[in-house]
């Protein structure tokens, strides 16, 4: 494979794709195409939230503005608010 | 002497995920298998490795080749790849008089089926802006040199369409089969930024 200078956060399997740098990228991506699947929307709904989020702030991490996106789309569906959102937060954190 | 486990706090993004989830699975909009079933699919089936069938394919058979460059999507489909991101196939050939290059500049438009999901850098600010602005320079950095007197063009995915790069076929390889050439096919030589 060719070294790129950008190419240094990939994890190369099979002929060098890459796949996730952690778990919840997976669900994130998974969710997205779910949804968009269960909806009967076109791909499209997703991607052009994907990309006004990516716009609004072009240096955020890449999933990161995938999951504005999400967000977006699932409050734009009527499927959650964001205050059920807040509250629906897992208690994950460690204690004191 | 006590060892305080602590777990790994989340991030926020992390938690807003889980939160989408937790949510839509309480709805009944999502379940749980769907999700993970999703997630297996991406690691196992979908990567560069699909598109190394397909350019094995054109590459041995001129039939093939000629759908392939009329009507991508169709073509991509007699190898049974398909689905999200890989709609609207375009196949752009490599000759000996031009280079093709594809960016997404707006996101991180991909053509999923044939090449699984993009590596960081395709997503990077750097890439998507250099790709148009700068495509040779890029593409040297990268470690492709085009000669000046071959054409590069750049292929936006942020229109309705997904491409793929059909490489040129390596000199030599004229007696190889078509399985042995795919394992020649590289997932940057199908973006455009390696020649083989």
């Amino acid at each position: 494979m060719t070294a790129t200078p950008f190419d240094d956060e990939s994890l190369p399997r099979d002929n060098g794709a890459l796949v996730f740098d952690a778990p919840w990228q997976a669900r994130a991506l998974a969710i997205a195409v779910a949804v968009v699947e269960r909806l009967g929307l076109p791909w499209d709904a997703f991607r052009h939230r994907l990309m006004a989020s990516i716009a609004e702030d072009p240096n955020r991490p890449y999933y990161e503005s995938w999951t504005k996106a999400l967000e977006s789309l699932v409050v734009a569906e009527d499927l959650a608010t964001a205050t059920a959102l807040d509250e629906a937060m897992p208690i994950e954190r460690a204690p004191l | 002497m006590a060892d305080h486990h602590h777990p790994e706090e989340l991030a926020p993004v992390e938690e807003r995920i889980a939160a989408i989830e937790a949510l839509l699975v309480e709805k009944g909009v999502l379940d749980v298998e769907a999700v993970d079933q999703i997630v297996a699919h991406f690691e196992d089936n979908l990567g560069p490795m699909n598109g190394a069938r397909v350019i094995a394919r054109a590459w041995t058979d001129p039939e093939y080749r000629t759908r392939l460059l009329t009507d991508g999507t169709a073509a991509i489909a007699e190898l049974g790849f398909g689905g999200p991101e890989g709609e609207h196939m375009v196949v752009v050939e490599n000759t000996a008089d031009v280079h093709n290059l594809v960016v997404c500049t707006l996101c991180s438009c991909y053509p999923w089926p044939v090449l699984g999901l993009p590596p960081n850098w395709y997503k990077a600010p750097a890439y998507r802006s250099r790709a148009v602005r700068e495509p040779r320079r890029l593409l040297a950095e990268m470690g492709t040199v085009i000669a000046d007197d071959v054409e590069v063009r750049v292929w936006d995915s942020s229109a309705e369409a997904r491409y793929l790069v059909l490489p040129m076929r390596p000199t030599g390889t004229d007696d190889l089969p078509e399985e042995q050439l795919a394992g020649m096919v590289t997932r940057d030589s199908m973006i455009g930024v390696q020649r083989l």
